[in-house]
């Protein structure tokens, strides 16, 4: 019985029809997407602090207003993804317990300083960029909430990579003062950005069956390949270098070769040694603490509305 | 091992074990403390259907409108807003999908193309 339900769960994602929560799902499909995609969500929530960091200090009003655009866009997307987890059977608080706790990772990419105002256009460029590279393809895969969860996303995603282009765009054509910074931003973030595609295939365990799922589309290497291609093209617009002296097209491949990536210290980060992991999670979990009493209140009014209006659940108006 | 008290949009509460609750007042250990999650359907213009957009955690309906405008409308995606606490929508079983939908299959002579009229029959 176990073998047909299998059976008929894998042919209807080689025939790309969705699964839905309620659809009889393997054991290791269902954990395997509650961290896949719990983790996407924890990376959107902690991915707003280094940027939130410069919202006080943004150079114009514009580039204000657009940064605090992006990093309320950033908290949709958490709860987005945080509500498609929720239909595999884990609750929010669970989530965030797991967060707070270290048990959950989130994108290691975030426990990076940012030091000037260039890496937030360092971050929208690279690290978003990035990114959309990577939520494309889940915008198709196998579960139907995540699916259009990401199809959400990708929308909203596009122009946080172009304003920080544009960022550095501007940047680019300023003083020397601030064609440095540009410059010092890029070398910073350049290499963090590639391990964000995780590791080589060959040391990603889960990609296999994630792929016969389709919760993956393509492989860290592949994707990772695309990223570089891209971004040694477009840098050239900014008149600006990548940190990578082995960083050279490749006519037989038709694709960029590039120098060895650090993943002593990618590893060293997702352990919880990165530059700021402490002091991410000391964020957050102090905003949890802090909003507890905004919890109970809302709750306790909730309450007693509802004990004076129980014909309507304390709802002011019907449809 | 959490005992999950907890069911989702798409639940068929009552044939399993009641309806789903997820509010804080029915948990008896007092764990449970997380605002009930709310469906939100959303009007993309006026005269389309409210449409299914997502779902959040509020503690009440109003607040539940107020989120939605914030997670789901920043970018006129919404001329209107539904919410309805999640553990009021019941579901058809999925397992139950071949009886309900399939008799349907058969039964072409419910579509217009299934009957072949001569061509002097005009505005048909």
């Amino acid at each position: 019985m176990e073998k047909n339900l299998e059976t008929v769960f894998q042919d209807k994602v080689d025939q790309e029809i969705k699964i839905e929560p309620k659809d009889w799902m393997p054991e290791k499909y269902r954990q395997t997407l509650i961290r896949q995609i719990s983790q996407h969500a924890h990376s959107e929530i902690v991915g707003m602090l280094p940027e939130g960091n410069w919202i006080t200090r943004a150079p114009s009003l514009r580039r204000k207003a657009i940064l605090i655009a992006k990093v309320q866009d950033e908290a949709g997307h958490g709860l987005y993804l945080y509500s498609a987890a929720e239909t595999l059977g884990i609750s929010r608080d669970e989530m965030y317990d797991q967060l707070h706790t270290g048990k959950a990772k989130y994108s290691s990419i975030f426990n990076y300083p940012t030091l000037t105002w260039a890496d937030i256009g360092a971050i929208g460029w690279l690290v978003d960029g990035a990114a959309i590279l990577n939520q494309i393809p889940l915008c198709r895969t196998s579960f139907g909430p995540y699916a259009r969860a990401m199809v959400r996303v990708c929308k909203e995603e596009s122009f946080h990579q172009r304003q920080g282009f544009e960022l550095l765009l501007t940047l680019s054509k300023g003083t020397e003062a601030q064609k440095q910074m540009c410059q010092d931003a890029i070398d910073r973030w350049w290499w963090p950005s590639l391990m964000m595609f995780g590791p080589n295939d060959d040391a990603s365990p889960h990609t296999a069956q994630s792929m016969k799922w389709k919760i993956k589309r393509f492989s860290n290497d592949e994707l990772r390949q695309k990223f570089i291609d891209m971004i040694a093209e477009q840098v050239k617009v900014l008149n600006m270098r990548l940190p990578d002296a082995n960083l050279k097209w490749n006519e037989e491949r038709k694709h960029y070769d590039f120098g060895k990536i650090n993943w002593e210290e990618f590893w060293q980060v997702v352990g919880g040694n990165g530059p700021c992991n402490k002091q991410r999670l000391d964020a957050r979990k102090k905003a949890w603490a802090d909003g507890a009493w905004v919890r109970e209140a809302a709750t306790a009014y909730a309450k007693k509305k509802a004990s004076l209006n129980p014909s309507k659940g304390g709802t002011s108006e019907t449809v | 091992m959490i005992l999950l008290r907890k069911f989702y949009y798409g639940d068929y509460g009552e044939s399993k074990n009641g309806a789903a609750d997820i509010s804080s007042d029915n948990s008896s250990s007092g764990v449970v403390t997380e605002w009930p999650l709310w469906e939100v359907f959303i009007r993309s213009k006026q005269g389309l259907d409210h449409k299914h957009a997502g779902s959040l955690h509020a503690a009440d309906a109003a607040m539940a409108i107020e989120n939605a405008r914030d997670v789901y409308t920043r970018r006129m995606e919404g001329v209107s807003i539904w919410v309805v606490e999640s553990k009021h929508i019941h579901a058809s079983n999925p397992d139950d999908a071949d009886a309900l939908y399939d008799p349907a299959n058969d039964k072409a002579y419910r579509h217009p193309t299934f009957y072949n009229l001569p061509d002097a029959v005009k505005h048909m």
